[in-house]
């Protein structure tokens, strides 16, 4: 009997071995070996020919444009990572609150993020170039034009097209931690008498916050895709309040200047480790079980 | 509490009017005549004008004919919407292909190292393109394939997002009819195809709508990696078209609005499972 099962465990990882195959040869092929090939890259001039060091390293870091891509970013992350959990969980809690009707709210909210970026780009230029509809209505109202793009206006532009279009998926992660709260906690707290204020911070907050870790580590990541937004309402040369890592990224690329691009991405790379890695666990569960 | 609800749903109106109002732009500006949009946004494409862009609730003399002219006699439009279908859907084809039996080891089958490398998964998920865009450049540089579509879907077939969402689909296949499966003697491979495969379909769908979405929408990629502008797909050529001809640029922003918002809307359940499985823990 013994010996049988231990057969079928044998088996068993050798059919997990088959079914991973091609994901796992793809991986090596397109990921693994040229990212060590970038580690590699990054010790090398701009053909890969001769170790330069750390020189690249150095460059990049001393490098303006990097300095300010990278603040720029990390500015980004600052302000609208708040921002975004705030405005979806507020979302959020009002589709809860309007049930049944809510789901057509909930359908409204999620759908910028279907809407094609490439579309919507006439729009936003529309709206918010210098004699644009935006500012036909502030001259209406009597107030000065502001120049939206081409001052540090162009951040806050950028940060509200962020949470137009991602507020919908935090909404999604945020409901289903509040569908996971037992009504029998709020039952019991009601006939405690508490009132509907003292629940949601004792009841709802508290068992929102493992949701609240894994929604703060998915938007920051997704927050790396903000380089569309930026594109779609600036083009390739943006106001310096929104000149992103991508931006610098494709202008090095362009360069084809291979050793300080592989330098910064692993920069890059490491910067989001450090970040992510204590933070890993709760993307994982505690127990794979 | 009546009242409340009354209240909260006018208050909500407001950030949904900044949705419903975007639709409301593409719909009626696709119905304009070519005069009509150029004397409305004209002004906000041309830094020296003296009025400003506006837009009316309805267009003043609704036609079809730039929809019509479209589709009907601008081959070049028809170029690019099947670069991106191709680029699309043949991303799609390689995910299932390759990344079902993946998901489907890492969730229902034992071997030594699992945890360890479905570890590796997740961290290869969360890298921005910022990260992947030198080894993918390198690889395809190496491999030829620079500026052809391939360059765009090989990278995208072998996203690991894909098969994170389609194991947490499959974990919901239940342990005891797979052993049921082995009792009666069926393989590792039928158990997949005969059990694994319709039980796990809500996660697979759940995977490619998110999928096609990115997709449809990619900009950075086929921004590096596409040089030739007859291999672009809409994504990119839609923001350069729009200043030369604006009524153009509305319809076509329409079309290739409308696949995305078609699927989202056919596919909101699985694209709100996928969404929440990206959040489920393990």
């Amino acid at each position: 009997m013994r010996w049988k099962k231990e057969k079928g465990k044998k088996g068993e990882a050798d059919a997990a071995a088959l079914f991973l195959a091609p994901s796992l040869a793809g991986l090596t092929v397109f990921l693994f070996v040229p990212f060590a090939q970038t580690v590699y890259r990054s010790f090398t001039d701009a053909l890969g020919q001769h170790s330069v060091g750390w020189s690249n390293y150095r460059s990049v870091l001393k490098n303006s444009a990097f300095l300010l891509a990278a603040s720029n970013t990390a500015k980004f992350l600052a302000v609208c990572v708040p921002c975004l959990l705030a405005v979806s969980l507020f979302l959020a809690l009002c589709v809860r609150a309007l049930r049944p009707g809510g789901k057509y709210l909930k359908t409204t909210f999620l759908l910028p993020m279907a809407l094609p970026v490439a579309s919507i780009v006439v729009l936003w230029k529309a709206l918010f170039s210098q004699n644009g509809i935006l500012n036909g209505l502030l001259a209406a109202a009597g107030a000065e034009p502001v120049d939206f793009m081409g001052t540090d206006a162009a951040f806050w532009v950028l940060i509200l097209t962020y949470l137009w279009k991602n507020s919908g998926y935090d909404m999604i992660l945020w409901l289903a931690g509040l569908d996971g709260i037992p009504d029998s906690l709020y039952e019991a707290a009601q006939v405690d008498g508490a009132g509907k204020g003292q629940m949601f911070v004792r009841i709802t907050l508290p068992q929102l916050l493992p949701t609240l870790g894994l929604v703060a580590v998915l938007s920051l990541l997704n927050m790396f895709k903000v380089f569309r937004e930026a594109y779609l309402v600036a083009g390739s040369y943006p106001h310096e309040s929104i000149y992103l890592l991508q931006h610098l990224f494709n202008n090095w690329f362009l360069a084809m200047d291979l050793g300080r691009l592989s330098a910064a991405a692993i920069l890059v790379a490491l910067a989001l480790l450090v970040i992510v890695l204590p933070l890993q666990s709760v993307l994982r569960g505690e127990d794979g079980a | 509490m009546k009242r409340n609800r009354v209240y909260l749903a006018v208050l909500l109106c407001l950030p949904a009017l900044a949705v419903w109002g975007v639709l409301w732009f593409m719909g009626t500006g696709a119905l304009m005549g070519p005069r009509e949009v150029t004397d409305c946004l004209g002004p906000a494409f041309n830094s020296g004008a003296q009025s400003f862009a506006q837009w009316p609730l309805l267009p003043d003399a609704p036609t079809l004919e730039p929809l019509v002219r479209l589709l009907l006699d601008s081959p070049e439009f028809f170029v690019l919407f099947w670069n991106t279908c191709f680029q699309v859907f043949a991303q799609l084809a390689g995910q299932l292909l390759v990344g079902a039996p993946a998901a489907w080891a890492f969730s229902r089958l034992r071997f030594p190292g699992r945890r360890f490398l479905f570890g590796v998964y997740i961290v290869l998920m969360l890298l921005p393109f910022q990260v992947t865009m030198v080894p993918h450049y390198l690889v395809l540089d190496w491999l030829g394939l620079i500026d052809t579509p391939w360059s765009i879907i090989w990278p995208g077939v072998f996203s690991t997002f894909p098969v994170f969402i389609m194991a947490k689909g499959f974990d919901a296949v239940p342990r005891s009819m797979l052993e049921a499966a082995s009792l009666d003697g069926a393989g590792y491979g039928r158990t997949f195809f005969y059990i694994g495969l319709p039980l796990g379909m809500p996660g697979i769908l759940s995977a490619l709508v998110l999928g096609f979405l990115e997709g449809w929408n990619a900009v950075e990629q086929p921004m590096t990696f596409l040089k030739n502008p007859s291999n672009w797909p809409l994504s990119l050529y839609l923001p350069q078209v729009a200043e030369s001809e604006l009524s153009l640029a509305m319809v076509s922003g329409l079309i290739a609005l409308t696949p995305a918002v078609l699927i989202f809307l056919f596919g909101q359940k699985y694209l709100e499972l996928g969404i929440q499985a990206s959040g489920l823990k393990e």
